[in-house]
């Protein structure tokens, strides 16, 4: 209970600094905090697998991401800028949405039975880091790859749609086009790299 | 003694309202992309509070496809903004115009 509290505290902190950080590599380390937070609080919700996955996939690979984008832009000539204040603008309707949709959270949770739940799976509640419990890898593997396959398999696409157009997008700048004109001006410079290498 | 899942709920709306105020407040992309992040997560501990509360691990399964769909997102994502810096030398999302009509 302690520890939830204590997280929440530190989850709500760093996501209102990565929000409002001058600098995108402060948002990245308060996105970092967040995140290794979020880790905890999903190891006290019995998803271990997912914990794990969260600190490797999130933490490892998208953080990196972000790290080697934000190298690779301010390396260049202009600055980021923090742009104009927008807050004062903002204030008064941000404040009346947020309200109105916890409003709206309030009265759909309210006296809703959802929240409640009743055990419905095969699997039983344990102690987290138990073997066969609700939330082990083992728990998470079965139903991954029985019950849920073919969402697994969509996956795999949608991973592949993106490498496909990371690749396309920002890969080469100069793309190769299959052109008469390009194919002679290869073979023309291959021609002369051989005369050249023959004179050597 | 267990968290109830009430708690979950309010936490995980009071991160996806600072993930929203993100997006609607600063115009790095960067930043932007970020809070599309934590807004991601919101939703990935929602998944996994019914999950328990229902003691059901559907949730564990589509926490995990919303981690993949964020790593997909995220590196197109990173992909436009550079291609887009390399064009415009700019990365504020309000000078970049070119496809307005």
């Amino acid at each position: 209970m302690i520890g939830f509290w204590v997280l929440s505290v530190f989850l709500i902190a760093s996501a209102i600094w990565c929000v409002s950080a001058k600098k995108p590599v402060y948002s990245v380390v308060a996105l970092l905090v967040n995140f290794a937070a979020l880790a905890f609080t999903y190891v006290g919700l019995n998803a271990e697998f997912l914990a794990v996955m969260q600190i490797i996939v999130y933490s490892g690979a998208i953080l990196v991401l972000f790290v080697f984008v934000i190298a690779l832009l301010s390396s260049g000539v202009a600055p980021f800028s923090a742009g104009p204040n927008r807050l004062p603008k903002a204030i008064a309707p941000a404040i009346f949405i947020v309200l109105v949709a916890f409003g709206f959270l309030y009265y759909a949770l309210k006296d809703s039975n959802v929240v409640a739940g009743a055990a419905k799976s095969a699997s039983q509640l344990g102690p987290v880091g138990a073997p066969n419990v609700f939330g082990s890898v083992a728990d998470f593997g079965k139903a991954l790859f029985t019950v849920y396959l073919l969402p697994f398999e969509v996956t795999a696409l949608i991973l592949m749609v993106a490498v496909i157009g990371v690749v396309l997008l920002a890969g080469d700048q100069t793309p190769y086009v299959p052109t008469q004109k390009h194919a002679r001006e290869v073979e023309r410079e291959m021609r002369e790299a051989i005369l050249k290498g023959g004179e050597r | 003694m267990t968290v109830p899942a009430v708690d979950y709920v309010a936490l995980a709306s009071v991160i996806f309202f600072i993930g929203v105020a993100g997006v609607l407040l600063r115009r790095n992309p960067l930043v932007m992309l970020m809070s599309i992040e934590l807004m991601f997560n919101a939703a990935n501990l929602l998944f996994l509070t019914f999950a328990r509360a229902w003691v059901n691990n559907a949730g564990h399964i589509f926490a995990f496809l919303v981690i993949t769909v964020a790593a997909a997102e995220a590196a197109i994502g990173l992909a436009i903004v550079v291609t887009v810096f390399r064009t415009e030398k700019n990365v504020d999302v309000d000078e970049v115009r070119s496809l307005r009509g």
